[in-house]
């Protein structure tokens, strides 16, 4: 049984499919048709819906979610929000409203999902300013970016639809919110239905613990294990597999966790990238920069940092940045507990250490110590929502004007991520100059053996990989000789703004 | 009535003035616009609430069948055992189809010949259609079309259009314009300049991939509801391809979730197949292509490969030349025979080229069949221009903005190397002369030079190109549109025309021209869909030319009920009046004749009502046919175009040379649309364009592996513009006071392909900041879409020549291998 509120009216529906997505849902067996389908694939937006859930403070707080790619039994507990449930009869919602005054829309096919997001960062901002939106000062462009950067749309070329993120907060709020706004219970009954029976979804299963869960797997040895679905749920729409029996993850306690500890940062593995955001723009900046360019928002409220390194693509973001940050994982199994450093978790090409019993419980990422430097760069054909030609990512220390534990991870390069183990030694105990740098740079020649793909050859790979530790040279050569610039004389600029780190 | 929130978004903004405020447009400041003109999309507020149907969002009846397609594994080769059996075994599947269940014609091909419905014996391209698999739901048909016995006797694929040209493997014979003595000019001239370029396809990828819903209905016949920028000749091929005749078939096109291009002629075979389907289970038939499926079976925007040699004297004014285009159409002719045409008519775009030759050639590539995509051609012949015209001044030191002043249609020089004389010179230079000045052209190319002598790794660019774009079909019949206008008892208004409606407005534009005509509120004329029950034998809504063929017809709709509706009132309502027809108005919703004592008035309603029981018809007819034009290919002469639209961009990058990422921070748009009939549409057509014109020569990458299958098959892999490519600074303004020189519809212009042009300024302006680095003289080559990959390899080709590479290491010859 799923129990979920739907445009504010609760729905409870049993017998689902393990398999069926919430846009399925939506559109085969609600007759919903507003929320379209342009991919199927996470990559367009169109299928852009609001997901509610309690945020431990008596409300609701919404993020923006691609239905194509969410299990429809992720619901349970949630309040979902389509293009249909916005307006008020007819007295629209601001963001419906900006987008009509602003001309945003010309086909119309793009636009439930583009308004679904502009109600996401509506309900943010409202959110946040306490329901005085009027006063609230100009989105940035990071903001609207982020907000934005996964819904495609190839009519207007947005500048409309970046004037209505912006008009749409002087908007009035009262009588112009949906009717469900008003209903002061909404969110505790959301929060009840997430509660009532625990048990059977036929055959998704939703443990709550580990032992729970290594049971279900001893029961159902098929099954697969899901978490934001974002990788998986493409071999449902896009290889056609069936998944009929899947064991979600999101609900172990265990693994979501979020704890600072004095050796590190511990990562529950069914922890959100979205969650992950606030504490990594603390101690990683680096990381969370990246964050900006990792998929989109929709994308990056599902995926889960355990799910990216499970998933072991060789081209994922996540995987190495723990390998320059030297991270370690919790693997867990009936028989116990384990833990191993990261780079030794990716053994060949989408293969992992992980033990067919095994669950990856926990990332734990050791604080960057004085003096510990962390740049993670991606290349890729386009800035917003793409995956990684090549990222690097690289951690130094610099003592003494020497670099020291020196640590050049990559991805891209390799059938697996992978560290640069001949361009770190060549960097090891030198002065960050262009002599030891033209070293690292011939000796990484020799590191990776990179191919040609649709998403580059395997020569522009090893001349950009090359160049990414010339731009950490510059970068490094730069910050060091800061302050001693005159005022008059601006720095040389390494990199473009929308890129910087 | 809707009670609306009426906050025009000017009044609604917040203070502008905040450092973090997320871009800066001037270009379309609501007050600015007029008002009563700049009205709202005719379904926005469906678009934003979820109403606007969609084909795929119709309701059908539950026993309605879904369809997939099944797609060649291979390239090329001889079909030799399709065994469907296996398909017919999947759970689900009600009937499956291939080449020998069709009744009637096989060949879909929408002007020649060539476009097979199913393969028959031979394979042409990787993912061609083989069979089709109707089952009880989406999913069923797509995992059951996964199940066929597929053998083929695989031959090589010909992939490559300049060694088929080389070869004569044409889909079209090769067409040659020429002006003058061309070899006389190049060996008399001061100068020669010449380059080449390979210019990358596109993919249309509208958000509604191909659609479509099949009816039966009674005496044989089918109701097609589809995705369609062509509903007449769709209603054709199904009718042929079922063996009925014409008027057995009806095809509906409310709206598209996008077209442009993609769904003139590619639309056509989804419903011929599900018209079969659902004639042969008398079930109604959804077919429905998944975005991976669509980007495999149909063509796509055509790569060209062009070269040029021109004679320029010292000032690098152009003195003739020869200029070549082989334009790559994949397996069949489609639409390509006009297509390279409109390529070669726009290898001058706004320039003259004096003596010369212009060839343009069709060669056949085992890909699928590239087809019609904005601007038709038009942004490709117009590429090879444009590089011409960095390489001249950069030969000659010069700044490219003023070699493209010198070199533009001007008095004494204004005849185009196929014979049609250049109107609105005048405009064309003011129009240049301005948008240099409002973007401060020179100023910042002197801050840009100061830059990038100082700036080793971040290099900026700068680059203003102009547009002259021909508006007409070039294929003269398909100069005609015919309209069909009711007016009810109630006073309510009806206007079909045989445009469709995909996005750009045109609905909007049309009802407006009725209003306009019957002087009504824009809210008592309403537009139903597009029926070939309604107005036959359209032609498609295609060469930016929907408002300006619709437009007219609707108009001359309006203006025949208007006549009668004056000598009814001449006649029966005021006949003592003594009222001459001049005197008669319709205006704000009243029928008004005289002043003073003598006034006449009578609301439209009650005319309406009065006409209705004086017997008089409230329905009427719209015709129209574009004047003037004609072209004589054997001469390869004549007035293809009724007019030329104008248009000029002026756009700033910021260049990574490490990466080869780069930024487009500011662009400025003067564009000419004549007197707007819309300026809100007008804009959103003008930005819509230029982006997506940015992504064919910036991110959008198609790409084949070496045997012709498509890898690039989805937005994972195949990347248009996203919210973060828009400039931060895009200035939009439509030029004023240039009325269409014409008697177009209102005195205003096409804007649907023209604006997708001025995104040249975004690649020259690469080019501008990759020359930085280049020695004197030079302009680098820059292959499009210049993805960061080839900006980076454009620029180690410079570094290697100069014999320093900056990673210091031995790389491979191609930049571009295909995995
Ligand atoms: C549009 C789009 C854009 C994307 N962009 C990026 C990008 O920019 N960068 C990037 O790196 N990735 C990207 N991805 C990929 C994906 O989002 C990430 O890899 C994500 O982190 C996967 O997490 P998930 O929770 O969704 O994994 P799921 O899909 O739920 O799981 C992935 C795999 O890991 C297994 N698994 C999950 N958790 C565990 C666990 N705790 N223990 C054992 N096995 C487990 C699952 O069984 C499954 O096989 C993108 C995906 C999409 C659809
Ligand atoms: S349909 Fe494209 S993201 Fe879901
Ligand atoms: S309006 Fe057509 S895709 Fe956005």
């Amino acid at each position: 049984m799923i129990d979920f509120h739907f445009n504010g009216e609760p729905h409870s529906l049993a017998g689902l499919p393990a398999d069926i997505s919430v846009l399925e849902l939506l559109r085969l067996r609600l007759g919903a048709t507003g929320t379209k389908e342009g991919c199927a694939s996470g990559d367009c937006g169109a299928c852009t819906v609001a997901i509610g859930e309690p945020d431990g403070h008596g409300g609701l707080r919404y993020h923006n979610a691609n239905a194509c790619i969410l299990p429809a039994h992720q619901l349970k507990g949630r309040h979902l929000v389509t293009v249909e449930g916005l307006a008020r009869g007819d007295a629209l919602h601001p963001a419906q409203a900006a987008m009509v005054d602003c001309h945003a829309s010309q086909c119309g096919f793009c636009t439930p999902g583009i308004v679904m997001s502009l109600f996401t960062l509506y309900e943010a901002s409202s959110h946040e300013s306490g329901g005085q939106t009027a006063t609230l000062a100009p989105y940035s462009q990071a903001r609207l970016e982020a907000a934005l950067g996964g819904n495609l749309c190839r009519c207007t070329g947005y500048r409309p639809i970046r004037d209505a993120a912006q008009a749409m907060l002087a908007y009035p709020a009262d009588q112009h919110r949906p009717t469900w706004t008003d209903n002061q219970q909404l969110s505790d009954q959301v929060a009840a239905s997430h509660q009532e029976d625990p048990a059977d979804d036929g055959h998704y299963h939703r443990p709550n613990h580990l032992a729970e869960l290594f049971a279900l797997r001893r029961d159902h040895p098929s099954a697969r294990l899901v978490a934001g679905a974002t990788d998986l749920w493409l071999e449902r729409t896009q290889q056609l597999k069936e998944l009929p029996e899947l064991i979600d993850l999101c609900n172990l306690a265990e693994l979501q966790v979020l704890e600072e500890h004095d050796q590190g940062l511990h990562i529950g593995a069914a922890v959100t990238y979205a969650r992950l955001e606030p504490v990594f723009e603390t101690h990683f900046p680096a990381f969370a920069r990246l964050l900006h360019r990792f998929a989109s928002s929709q994308i990056r409220h599902r995926a889960t940092l355990g799910g990216n390194v499970a998933n072991a693509s060789p081209i994922g973001d996540g995987p190495p940045v723990l390998l320059a940050l030297d991270a370690s994982l919790l693997l867990e199994s009936p028989e116990g507990a384990r833990e191993m450093p990261a780079q030794d978790f990716f053994l060949d090409y989408r293969q992992t250490a992980l033990g067919a019993q095994e669950v990856l419980r926990e990332i734990r990422l050791p604080w960057l110590t004085e003096g510990r430097q962390l740049k993670v760069w991606k290349l890729s054909k386009r800035r917003e929502d793409d995956i990684s030609a090549v990222l690097g990512a690289f951690s130094w220390q610099l003592e003494d004007g020497r670099l020291r534990d020196v640590r050049l991870a990559f991805g891209g390069m390799a059938a697996i991520p992978a560290r640069a183990r001949g361009a770190e030694t060549a960097l090891e105990g030198q002065p960050p100059s262009e002599a030891a740098f033209a070293a690292a740079k011939q000796a990484l020649d020799d590191d990776f053996q990179p191919l040609s793909d649709v998403r580059g050859s395997s020569a522009y790979r090893r001349l950009a990989a090359a160049n990414l530790l010339e731009r950490l040279r510059l970068k490094i050569v730069t910050d060091t000789s800061q302050g001693a610039n005159t005022p008059n004389t601006p720095a040389m600029e390494v990199m473009l703004d929308a890129y910087a780190d | 009535m809707r009670t609306l929130t009426k906050l025009s978004a000017a009044s609604a903004a917040p203070d502008r003035a905040g450092e973090e405020y997320a871009g800066d447009t001037k270009g379309v400041d609501a007050k600015r616009l007029d008002k009563k003109a700049a009205q709202r999309h005719e379904s926005a507020i469906k678009h934003v609430t979820g109403q606007a149907a969609y084909i795929d969002d119709l309701p059908a009846p539950a026993n309605a069948l879904h369809i997939a397609i099944g797609l060649s594994p291979l390239a090329h080769g001889r079909l030799e055992r399709l065994d469907l059996d296996p398909v017919r075994a999947m759970p689900g599947v009600v009937d499956v189809i291939s080449f020998h269940d069709v009744p009637g014609h096989t060949d879909i091909g929408p002007v020649f010949h060539g476009d097979p419905i199913f393969v028959e014996n031979e394979i042409s391209y990787a993912g061609q259609c083989l069979f089709a698999v109707a089952a009880d739901s989406h999913d069923a048909a797509r995992r059951a079309a996964k199940a066929a016995i597929i053998e083929i006797d695989e031959q090589p694929a010909s992939l490559d259009p300049v060694a088929a040209t080389e070869k004569n493997d044409l889909v079209r014979p090769t067409h040659v314009q020429q002006s003058g003595d061309w070899q006389q000019s190049l060996s008399n001239a001061r100068h020669v300049v010449s380059g080449e370029q390979f210019i990358g396809g596109q993919e249309h990828f509208y958000l509604e991939g191909q659609a479509c819903l099949v009816t039966p209905s009674e005496d044989e016949g089918v109701v097609v509801h589809t995705s369609n920028q062509h509903p007449s000749e769709t209603q054709k091929l199904v009718a042929e391809v079922l063996g009925i005749p014409f008027h057995a078939v009806t095809v509906e096109v409310r709206r598209m979730g996008g077209g442009f291009g993609g769904k003139e002629t590619q639309a056509s075979p989804w419903a011929c197949i599900a018209a079969l389907i659902a004639r042969r289970t008398q079930r109604p038939a959804r077919l429905r292509l998944s975005r991976g499926d669509d980007m495999r079976l149909t063509g796509k925007r055509h790569p060209f490969h062009s070269r040029y040699r021109l004679g320029v004297d010292d000032d690098g004014v152009i003195q003739g030349g020869d200029m070549t285009l082989i334009g790559d159409c994949g397996y069949s002719p489609d639409l390509s025979e006009a297509i390279v045409d409109r390529a070669m008519f726009h290898a001058d775009n706004a320039y003259s080229l004096g003596a010369a030759r212009v060839t343009g050639h069709r060669a056949r590539t085992h890909t699928a069949s590239n087809t019609a995509f904005r601007g038709f051609g038009g942004p490709q012949g117009m590429m090879l221009i444009e590089q011409a015209m960095d390489d001249i001044a950069h030969r000659l030191g010069e700044d490219p903005l003023t070699i493209r002043k010198r070199n533009l249609y001007r008095h004494g020089r204004e005849t185009t190397h196929y014979g049609q004389e250049v109107e609105q010179l005048d405009l064309l230079h003011s129009l240049i002369g301005q948008l240099e000045s409002s973007s401060d052209y020179w100023a910042r190319r002197a801050e840009i030079s100061a830059y990038n002598a100082r700036s080793p790794i971040i290099r900026r660019g700068l680059a203003l190109t102009p547009v002259k774009f021909g508006i007409s079909f070039t294929a003269k019949h398909l100069n005609q549109a015919g309209a069909l206008l009711h007016v009810y008892t109630d006073g309510s208004v009806m206007i079909n025309h045989g445009g469709t409606e995909m996005g750009q407005g045109l609905h909007t534009k049309v009802c407006q021209v009725v209003a306009r005509e019957l002087g009504l509120e824009l809210s008592c004329v309403s537009i139903s869909a597009t029926r070939t029950d309604k107005v036959p034998n359209t032609s498609p809504t295609a060469a930016s030319s929907g408002a300006d063929l619709n437009g007219q017809a609707a108009r001359d709709a309006a203006l025949k009920l208007r006549e009668r509706l004056f000598a009814f009132a001449l006649e029966t309502l005021w006949p003592q009046a003594g009222l001459k027809l001049g005197d008669l108005q319709l205006k704000g919703g009243m029928l008004m004749a005289g002043s003073g004592e003598g006034k006449y008035r009578i609301a439209w309603g009650e005319l309406v009502q009065a006409a209705y029981i004086g017997r008089v018809s409230l329905s009427a007819q719209g015709f129209y046919s574009t004047p003037l034009i004609h072209y004589d290919r054997e001469a390869a002469k004549g007035r293809p175009f009724y007019y030329f639209a104008y248009g000029a961009a002026v756009s700033e990058v910021a260049v990574d040379t490490l990466s080869g990422e780069y930024q487009v921070t500011r662009v400025d748009i003067l564009h000419d649309v004549g007197d707007s009939l819309n300026p809100a549409i007008d804009i959103g057509q003008i930005e819509g364009g230029f982006i997506q014109g940015m992504g064919w020569l910036t991110s959008e990458e198609l790409k084949w592996n070496d045997a012709g299958r498509l890898l690039s098959d989805g937005p994972a892999t195949y990347k248009i513009p996203a919210f973060g490519d828009l400039p931060a600074t895009f200035n939009v303004e439509l030029l004023e006071g240039h009325p269409n020189s014409q008697a177009s519809i209102y005195r205003s212009k096409a804007v649907g392909e023209p604006p997708f042009m001025l995104a040249i300024s975004v690649w020259s302006a690469l080019r501008n900041a990759l020359a930085s680095l280049a020695p004197d003289g030079q302009c680098p080559r820059l292959d499009t879409p210049a993805t960061p990959e080839r900006v980076l390899m454009a620029i180690a080709a410079m570094q290697d020549h100069g014999d320093k590479g900056p990673a210091g290491h031995p790389r491979e010859d191609d930049a571009h291998v295909q995995a």
